[in-house]
């Protein structure tokens, strides 16, 4: 082979790799959710009303069995995302629309809620603190961002009844819980946020899959300056 | 060290040695002047604050560890350094007349030298274990943990159980003496002989407090004991040290180390205020079966209750 | 004792029939592109795992944890079994066995200089290792871009460029790729190509075992990378159950590529120390046999005895994955315990296996930069077999704070500091020849010298990681992170390194550019220590690895390490510009004996014939007779009797080129 075959065989090699390490990247190593925004959607100061559902099997994407949340966005549209963005040292006043069922948690200590305003949050229009998952229908899921001690459970509703909702998005037409609670958005930064609920069907202590993926059953709390 | 480098005399064939300079002594005199310097800059300025500080015992005591190793390192890595630097200054093959080497038996094999550096490093390095190991018994397991039945276990005649439970993805810790109450908040009284119980409800973690010099990992089913004695207040990090998956680098929580009446009075308050929760959680016990499968259709066929408490490796209630 | 006299007395010369490689009769033997190569194992690739995952869901996807899931186990380990299996049908592998069991005799392997014969199965040992030069390279440069990955994300400790699953799978992707091209790193390349030569060996005892191991290295390479298309997998290249059993994505793609990588390991160790131990040319006594084979013979040992534990417990886990066995799982009667000892049962031998070939290169190099004989060389010897059987003995201090039997302690913790004792030697060995030396700063000597400054750092934090209460702290840490990279990498890949420069002269017969060699090493050293150094302060500060938000207080540091590391991972780009123009755009012949080496290697003709030697070599002296008057050559070449005794002065510095054969 001639010098400038060599050189372009070369080249040519070298093109390749560099693109495969960026096809890499770009495909494989970058997916972050898309961040739904909810600064500009209210006055500065002004409480932050946010939206989510749990839905038992999101019935589409790359995952459909697997638990998700979903948000709606301040255009009242159901996103699938986990990345939330608010402003700091604001009152978030969270909405949960939980169409998933339930079941005794692993650890009754997440059935406490924590870190809420007033130290409470409501079901279906009843206030609680402290929530028994031996009880009833159980908890399907808890919102709960560790790092400034927020736990909430959200309660499963009835496995049996007859208009569970099979794929995200879900409408209220089918069986839900409706849980309120408010917290203050702590300093700038980025927020981890999941759930203490094994809901991941399937996995090894339930906690595989979903629950370690983000966009399905954990997040960022994105709160801007 | 640098009396195991090979000595001058050991190299040179019979000959005028006067032209030579003497390269064994050169180099121990520029590494004992190093020494001399930089072991007590380091032992009496750097030492101090050397991690993880002095606020337990087996943080001081490990401190201490780590400054008489690094004392006893520090020598040693100078001894090849040194030796390093003056070979490649003194012996570069650019220098001005540089010498053909001599090759031969003698610069193949010299017993004394040989002797010497594994006799110098095998007493090195005797010490270390035995000064490890001596570290590691009077200092009741150095904060490692030990298992679920530890062998060198404190004098105190009060210990403090607190149960360190790992889940994916945040430690929760129960305090057994004040009816098994679970809280998210680790603190802890001052000048009291601590038992860290650490266990895991799912994957392998690590219950890593750092100031407090307490590292154990945390198995599912494992109850891994870990001692140490708090000596003073303030505010010290836990961090999950064992990868446990999505979340394991936000795994981490701020303990304190309070005043014993503060403590006692916390305490209370959180039994009283947590109380509707205690009742719900299952009886303390020192291990716990999680439930291998999760919330509905899991990855194994069967079934088990999920936390519910279990007898296995002996489990003791503790004296309330 | 006298050449003729040990000519003599030497039996006839070995058939030099050509090894099989395992052509059949008019299929491998046919040229150009109708007969097997890489190509061909591309294509049984993708159709294997096509079958394979195809098979998987037929079998499986009924079962109730595959539909709850939504991921079949049991589909990604058929299709990765399959394809690795449909690879080494490709490139014909399994020709000769197949043939012989049908009873049809398979035709020799034919001699040929075609450059085709880097992309074909060939039991050709310096094929072979130039074929393990380039796939060690292109595995370690693909972990190298996944550490810069690393370090991007944590220029900030609170702020990410990865999300935190991202980011796990990255930290194990890096860690696994890297621990598999170090298993192999020195071996396969250097070990394959140098052994058979600096023994005065035609071949090795199994060229086809040996084509095997790297095919099947290769195999694993590519299986490792299916890792991050599958999601990845978050346990780091360690795999600690339950986490490995809870896990999905691509955690079949690290045990099944653990496995495969492992059976080439086995293959490669195997079949070199059979070489080692059967193939040593007449005169070719334990007491001259080069330092590098000694240090590649205690690695064969480790890669035979360790590397069985890694497969069973890779095995253990696929099981746990596919067929719900509960190896790993409590609370089904397994042990989370189990992984953790059966893989540092492997995982420390392992170390060693990364370690030792190093200090082999490091023994080779300094000789003959120094002119000066091998110090201590029963010393060195010695110390390598007492590492390889110590370090079966160590692997619990990973797991002083697990809450095993804590009564096992102090013994794990002396044996771990004992290592340091045969360890150490290589220090001795490495002062006491340099000990008057006339030292030349060529690029090998820069990176040999530059082994002997990084490990020392890495082996003396080692002895703090024995020590159990100071392990309490840096255990799980950045301290330990650095620890190892100062160990692997500052040993073992500057050694690789340092070999690389030394020997692809006579590898390929290209000179390399002396310039650019000397811009990688001083790049490559000073950002090395510059990346890691500062890592032991951030984990005494407290940083556990792999996280992806730290301290506040670490991002100085944390930032100082990325931005080092950044210019650490582009030091590697000057290589491959150098490689790539000396080596094959505008290479520059080699002399057959750039470096006026002593050793056997440097003796036979360049380019290195078929069979190695025109005639098997009796051998007369150890290689390392520099300095010495009126020492014998190394080796009677079986023609005039030329060498480096055939000067006044063996071997010395002043320029004269000793004779060698080729001449």
């Amino acid at each position: 082979m001639s010098f400038g075959g060599r050189l372009s065989t070369f080249l040519v090699l070298l093109a390749v790799a560099v693109g495969a390490a960026v096809y890499a990247v770009v495909t494989f190593l970058t997916p972050n959710p898309q961040v739904v925004d909810f600064t500009g959607a209210q006055a500065v100061g002004a409480p932050v009303d946010l939206t989510v559902q749990t839905v038992g099997a999101i019935g589409f994407g790359k995952h459909p069995t697997w638990v998700s949340y979903l948000v709606k966005d301040p255009g009242g549209q159901w996103i699938h995302s986990t990345v939330w963005k608010v402003p700091a040292h604001t009152r978030i006043n969270v909405t949960v629309e939980q169409y998933d069922s339930g079941s005794p948690l692993r650890n009754q200590q997440w059935g406490l809620v924590q870190g809420t305003t007033g130290g409470t949050a409501s079901l279906n229009g009843t206030t609680f603190s402290v929530y028994n998952s031996y009880d009833a229908n159980g908890v399907g899921h808890t919102f709960a961002i560790p790092t400034i001690g927020l736990n909430v459970p959200l309660v499963g509703v009835d496995p049996n009844a007859t208009n569970t909702c099979g794929a995200a998005p879900c409408t209220t037409n089918y069986v839900h819980n409706v849980m309120r609670f408010s917290f203050t958005s702590p300093g700038p930064g980025e927020y981890p946020w999941q759930c203490f609920v094994p809901c991941g069907l399937g996995f090894l202590y339930g906690n595989g899959g979903p629950m370690s993926t983000i966009n399905y059953m954990g997040g960022f709390l994105d709160v801007a300056a | 060290m640098t009396d195991t480098a090979p000595t001058p005399s050991a190299h040179q064939p019979a000959g005028p040695p006067s032209a030579e300079p003497r390269h064994f002594w050169r180099m121990f005199a520029i590494w004992i002047v190093l020494s001399a310097i930089l072991d007590p800059l380091f032992y009496f300025l750097v030492g101090p604050h050397v991690p993880p500080g002095t606020m337990t015992s087996s943080a001081a005591e490990n401190q201490l560890d780590f400054n008489i190793l690094f004392v006893i390192a520090l020598p040693v890595i100078l001894a090849v350094w040194v030796y390093l630097g003056y070979s490649i200054i003194m012996w570069r093959a650019s220098r001005k007349d540089a010498p053909e080497p001599v090759g031969g038996e003698a610069a193949r094999t010299n017993l004394r030298v040989q002797t010497a550096w594994i006799t110098v490093t095998s007493v090195i390095v005797l010490f270390l274990a035995g000064f490890g190991t001596y570290e590691l018994i009077q200092n009741y397991g150095a904060g490692g943990g030990q298992g679920p039945n530890p062998i060198w276990k404190p004098t105190a005649s009060h210990i403090l159980p607190v149960q360190v439970i790992g889940q994916q993805w945040k430690f929760t810790y129960r305090y057994p003496t004040y009816g098994g109450f679970e809280t998210q908040q680790l603190i802890l009284p001052a000048d009291t002989t601590i038992a860290f119980h650490v266990t895991s409800l799912d994957v392998i973690h690590s219950f890593w407090a750092y100031q407090l010099s307490i590292k154990a990992d945390a198995n599912p089913q494992v109850d891994n004991v870990a001692y140490t004695t708090t000596r003073q207040l303030g505010r010290f990090t836990v961090r999950c040290s064992e990868l446990c998956g999505l979340w394991h680098g936000a795994m981490y929580n701020f303990g304190q180390v309070v005043p014993k009446a503060q403590f006692d009075s916390w305490a209370r308050q959180t039994e009283l205020t947590t109380a509707a929760n205690t009742r719900l959680l299952p009886p303390f016990a020192w291990t716990y079966v999680p439930d291998a499968n999760g919330a509905g259709g899991g990855y194994y066929n069967n079934t088990v209750d999920p936390y519910s408490p279990s007898e296995v490796y002996g489990a003791r209630q503790p004296a309330s | 004792m006298t050449i003729s006299a040990e000519r003599e007395s030497e039996v006839a010369y070995p058939d030099p029939t050509p090894p099989h490689a395992g052509g059949i009769q008019g299929w491998t033997s046919r040229p150009g592109w109708l007969s097997q190569h890489l190509g061909t194992a591309i294509v049984g690739a993708v159709a294997g795992y096509l079958i394979g995952h195809w098979l998987g869901n037929v079998i499986a996807s009924g079962y109730n944890y595959v539909a709850n899931s939504g991921v079949n186990a049991i589909a990604n380990t058929g299709g990765l079994l399959l394809g690795a299996l449909g690879w080494l049908i490709g490139i014909g592998a399994l020709n000769y066995p197949l043939a012989k069991m049908v009873g049809m005799e398979p035709a020799p392997e034919q001699e040929t200089t075609s450059w085709t014969r880097y992309f074909r199965y060939t039991a050709d040992h310096k094929v072979v290792g130039l074929q393990y030069v380039i796939g060690v390279l292109l595995f370690l440069f693909t972990g190298g871009l996944l550490a810069m990955a690393i370090r991007t994300e944590l220029l900030s400790p609170t702020s990410h460029v990865f999300g935190p699953g991202t980011y796990i799978s990255i930290v194990s992707e890096h860690g696994t790729m890297m621990m598999m091209m170090a298993t192999s790193a020195v071996v396969g390349p250097l070990g394959n190509w140098l052994v058979p030569i600096m023994i005065g060996a035609r071949r090795t005892a199994f060229p086809r075992i040996e084509a095997f191991s790297f095919w099947i290295f290769s195999a694993g390479y590519l299986v490792i990378l299916t890792a991050l298309p599958y999601g990845g997998f978050p346990t780091g290249w360690t795999g600690y159950a339950p986490l490995q059993t809870q896990a999905s994505g691509g955690m079949m793609s690290y045990l099944v590529g653990f496995a495969l990588i492992g059976s080439g390991m086995m293959a490669a160790g195997f079949n070199l120390a059979v070489t080692i131990v059967n193939y040593r040319a007449p005169g070719m006594t334990w007491s001259r046999v080069p330092i590098f084979v000694w240090s590649i013979l205690a690695t064969c040992a480790l890669l035979t005895l360790a590397t069985p534990t890694l497969v069973a417990a890779g095995l253990f886990g696929i099981l746990d994955h596919t067929a719900q066995t509960a190896f790993y799982v409590n609370e089904h009667g397994g042990s989370s315990y189990l992984w953790e000892n059966l893989f540092w049962f492997f995982g420390h031998p392992e170390v060693y296996i990364m370690a030792l070939p190093g200090f082999g290169i490091v023994g080779e190099i300094l000789p003959v930069f120094t002119r000066k004989p091998l110090f201590a060389y029963k010393v060195a010897a010695a110390g390598m077999v007492g590492v390889a059987l110590l370090s079966f003995f160590v692997w619990q201090h990973h797991l002083f704070q697990s809450g095993i039997n804590p009564d096992m302690r102090p013994l794990f913790m002396l044996t771990t500091e004992l290592i340091s004792i045969p360890t150490g030697f290589i220090f001795l060995v490495g002062m006491g020849t340099l000990y008057k030396a006339k030292i030349r700063f060529e690029v090998p000597m820069l990176f040999a010298l530059a082994l002997f400054f990084n490990f020392l750092i890495g082996g003396v934090t080692g002895v703090f990681l024995s020590d159990v209460p100071v392990n309490v702290t840096v255990h799980g840490g950045f301290f330990v992170l650095s620890h190892f990279h100062y160990t692997i990498m500052g040993g073992l890949i500057f050694a690789l390194f340092g070999g690389l420069y030394f020997w692809l002269p006579k590898m390929t017969g290209k000179t390399m550019n002396k310039k650019l060699g000397q811009i990688h090493f001083w790049m490559m050293f000073i950002f090395f220590n510059l990346t890691f150094f500062p890592m032991f302060i951030i984990g005494l500060l407290g940083q556990p690895r792999r996280v992806f938000e730290y301290q506040q207080n670490l991002q100085a540091l944390n930032d100082f390490s990325s931005v080092s590391a950044f210019i650490l991972g582009s030091s590697f780009l000057v290589f491959i510009a150098n490689f790539a123009w000396s080596i094959f755009i505008k290479p520059t012949p080699a002399p057959p004996n750039p470096w006026n080496s002593l050793g056997l290697e440097w003796q036979t003709a360049s380019p290195v014939p078929y069979y190695n030697f025109e005639r098997i070599p009796v051998v007369l002296t150890d290689p390392y007779r520099y300095g010495e008057e009126g020492a014998p050559p190394v080796a009677d070449l079986g023609e005039e009797l030329v060498g480096a005794g055939a000067g006044p002065r063996a071997g010395t510095s002043t320029g004269e080129t000793s004779a060698t054969s080729a001449e």
